[in-house]
């Protein structure tokens, strides 16, 4: 795994760093002077490569897609993170980081979750490596997925439901962020995206960057060629979003495209765009675009899909936005749910309503016939199906 | 140059009490009414909340009370022209306490003008970093005449406490525990450590705070320190806005000194 850009103290130009209370310090420390030394360790790389073939599934299948290419007159490829284990890419990244806190000798884990797809990955990784886990979930959050909460349950972790502020993944991330100030010396916490304070953008970045070292070696193969014109990822933190790009960044060929919630509209003050509209600031101890109020408060933002529902963005898609090495752009509820239902129909593939919102950028640009777009299909639409039904019952 | 909170510890040594509140709780406009409260019953050193929507070293009870004044329409502007006229009317130590993101989007500069204008002697930003203090803030705070007051913990080792006092001043705020504001965990197990900071003999007096709540915490968290530092508890004693001067002597008596 190599390193993408990062300065010594974590900063991606000046996104990211460590803004945390001195409670947390210690444990930031041990992480930020040990990870790059375990995950890079012959050992590490070759249990982490293991279980994610055998355990995980890997590699993914990147998938030709005929009759979406046939639809919109271009090549188009499915990156197939929603055949993972626990269905998304998000147990990449934990299976990962319970290696290195069996390394750091920790005993208990602790994590957030909004949709529960990272919490469930999380106390999947959990069980497979015998660690007691605790996940904190919204109230909010806790009613409208409650099929992962039992999912989570039958793995064996503890459920904690967060009452604080308004009880979605903001505040399921603060109230993981005071258990761990509680309970510094045997916890680690698993953080589920490109966020919070450095190592964590840049470690979960590399676990995640296995899918575009994938997509590079598949395409090869397919077509001969290794850079495809386009990728398409939709970003919530932003971590299928980067695991995507990763290999990409630097070819000055590849049109990276990350795809925000706009929720019920960019003006609507209803939406989760958070580069597209938020303001530069800290959320979690990173210095990052969030949406906030003039007077600093974060704002509570809106997606159809909770795993979007989030009012920062990972610090490397601040920096990948401000350098143009990435596009950003933005879909609204509906128009992720029109290509949610789309590809179900076209391609027998039901897809997470977060996947939903790389799939509709389709409708945006006209392709060329000749050019090679890549989709990320972050995960699979089970979690979802209370939504598409609810939807297509007041169509 | 001269400020207040210096000149305290200067002159006292031990049993300095500091009393922390969110500004904006439980009204809007209580700011004022609960510093001339506070002053009256001989609190020696008061620490004004910046309310923040996401306080990360926070319990419920600050959580609360940061989100009820947030509602109340509580914003940093609005406690600045609150506090406009201070000192008129008091001059005990006045210390703003609030997380970087707000304070950031006032802007670094304005804030540390404005607090210095209208007689703020020290800020503590919990969030704010050391290294990230040197580079963007220290110059700030010295041309303002602002005392920086950083946070150790008890995980803190010895090399960094140097380090954190060499960038403080006014005091240090010692976190008792390992822990959020407001909690319960015993004090008396924590001993050791106060006196493992004791005995490095640093060069800004220590105030212990989380978890002081009563008589009986308030006399171990001082037993080597210079003071304690109540928040939670002080709060949940203000219940209702036109009813502040009883339950405020009611609870500076209850710690007694
Ligand atoms: C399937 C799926 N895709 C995407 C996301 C968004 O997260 P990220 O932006 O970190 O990939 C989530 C989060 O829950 C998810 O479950």
């Amino acid at each position: 795994m190599s390193t993408f850009k990062i300065s010594k103290d974590g900063f991606y130009g000046e996104y990211g760093g460590a803004f945390i209370p001195e409670m947390l310090h210690h444990n930031i420390k041990e992480l930020q002077e040990n990870y790059l030394q375990i995950i890079n360790s012959e050992s590490f790389q070759q249990e982490f490569a293991t279980l994610l073939q055998d355990y995980v599934g890997r590699p993914t299948p990147l998938y030709f897609s005929q009759n979406l290419s046939e639809h919109y007159q271009t090549n188009i490829y499915l990156k197939r993170e929603d055949l993972n284990h626990t269905g998304a890419h998000k147990i990449n990244n934990t299976i990962g980081q319970i290696l290195l806190a069996k390394q750091l000798g920790k005993k208990h884990i602790i994590a957030e979750t909004g949709a529960g797809q990272h919490g469930v990955a999380t106390a999947t990784a959990c069980a497979l490596a015998n660690m007691p886990c605790t996940i904190f979930m919204g109230e909010v959050d806790i009613k409208r997925q409650a099929p992962n909460v039992k999912k989570m349950e039958l793995l064996g972790a503890k459920v904690v439901t967060a009452m604080s502020g308004s009880k979605t993944l903001k505040d399921a991330t603060n109230e993981a962020i005071r258990a761990w100030i509680n309970d510094p010396v045997e916890t680690h916490y698993i953080i589920g995206s490109v966020v919070g304070p450095h190592p964590y953008p840049d470690m979960v970045a590399q676990f995640q960057s296995v899918i575009s070292k994938e997509i590079k070696e598949q395409l090869k193969s397919k077509t001969g060629k290794e850079n495809p014109d386009y990728i398409i990822a939709c970003v919530g933190g932003g971590s299928n979003a980067i695991g995507a790009f990763y290999h990409f960044i630097d070819n000055g060929f590849t049109k990276l495209i990350a795809v925000e919630a706009a929720g019920l509209g960019l003006d609507s003050g209803k939406t989760a765009a958070s580069i597209t509209l938020g303001k530069k600031g800290i959320i979690h101890g990173s210095m990052t675009y969030l949406m906030q109020t003039d007077d600093g408060q974060i704002v509570e933002p809106h997606s159809i899909s909770a795993g979007l529902d989030y009012p920062g963005v990972g610090p490397v898609h601040a920096y990948l936005n401000d350098t143009g090495k990435a596009a950003v752009t933005s879909v609204t509820d509906h128009e992720a749910m029109k290509a949610a239902l789309f590809l179900s129909k076209t391609e027998g593939i039901i897809p997470a309503l977060e996947s939903a919102h790389a799939l509709a950028y389709l409708e945006k640009i006209k392709f060329k016939p000749q050019e090679i777009v890549i989709i990320n299909l972050s995960g699979r639409g089970d979690k979802d199906m209370a939504t598409y039904q609810n939807y297509l019952e007041n169509e | 140059m001269n400020n207040r909170i210096t000149s305290l510890f200067q002159s006292k040594k031990k049993n300095i009490l500091s009393v922390y509140f969110t500004a904006g709780y439980p009204a809007l406009d209580d700011t004022t009414t609960i510093i001339s409260e506070l002053d009256k019953n001989g609190v020696d050193l008061i620490e004004i909340g910046i309310p923040f929507s996401d306080p990360l070293a926070d319990g419920p009870i600050i959580q609360q009370s940061g989100q009820k004044a947030i509602h109340n329409g509580m914003t940093i502007s609005y406690l600045f022209n609150e506090l406009k006229d201070t000192r008129n009317h008091t001059k005990i130590p006045l210390i703003l306490m609030g997380y970087l993101n707000p304070i950031l989007q006032f802007g670094v500069k304005a804030f540390c003008e404005t607090c210095s204008r209208i007689g703020i002697d020290g800020l503590i930003i919990p969030d704010l970093p050391p290294d990230y203090y040197k580079l963007h803030f220290q110059d700030l705070f010295k041309e303002h005449n602002l005392c920086n007051i950083m946070l150790i913990t008890p995980q803190t080792d010895d090399d960094r406490i140097k380090e954190i006092d060499s960038l403080s001043s006014g005091f240090i705020y010692m976190v008792s525990t390992n822990s959020i504001t407001g909690a319960n965990k015993t004090l008396e197990q924590q001993l050791p450590y106060f006196e493992r900071v004791a005995k490095m003999k640093l060069k800004n007096p220590t105030l212990v705070g989380f978890g002081i709540h009563d008589r009986q915490t308030y006399q171990i968290a001082t037993k080597y320190s210079n003071g304690a530092i109540i928040g939670s508890a002080f709060i949940k004693a203000l219940k209702k806005s036109n009813l502040l001067d009883k339950p405020i002597s009611d609870f500076v008596g209850r710690v007694g000194r």
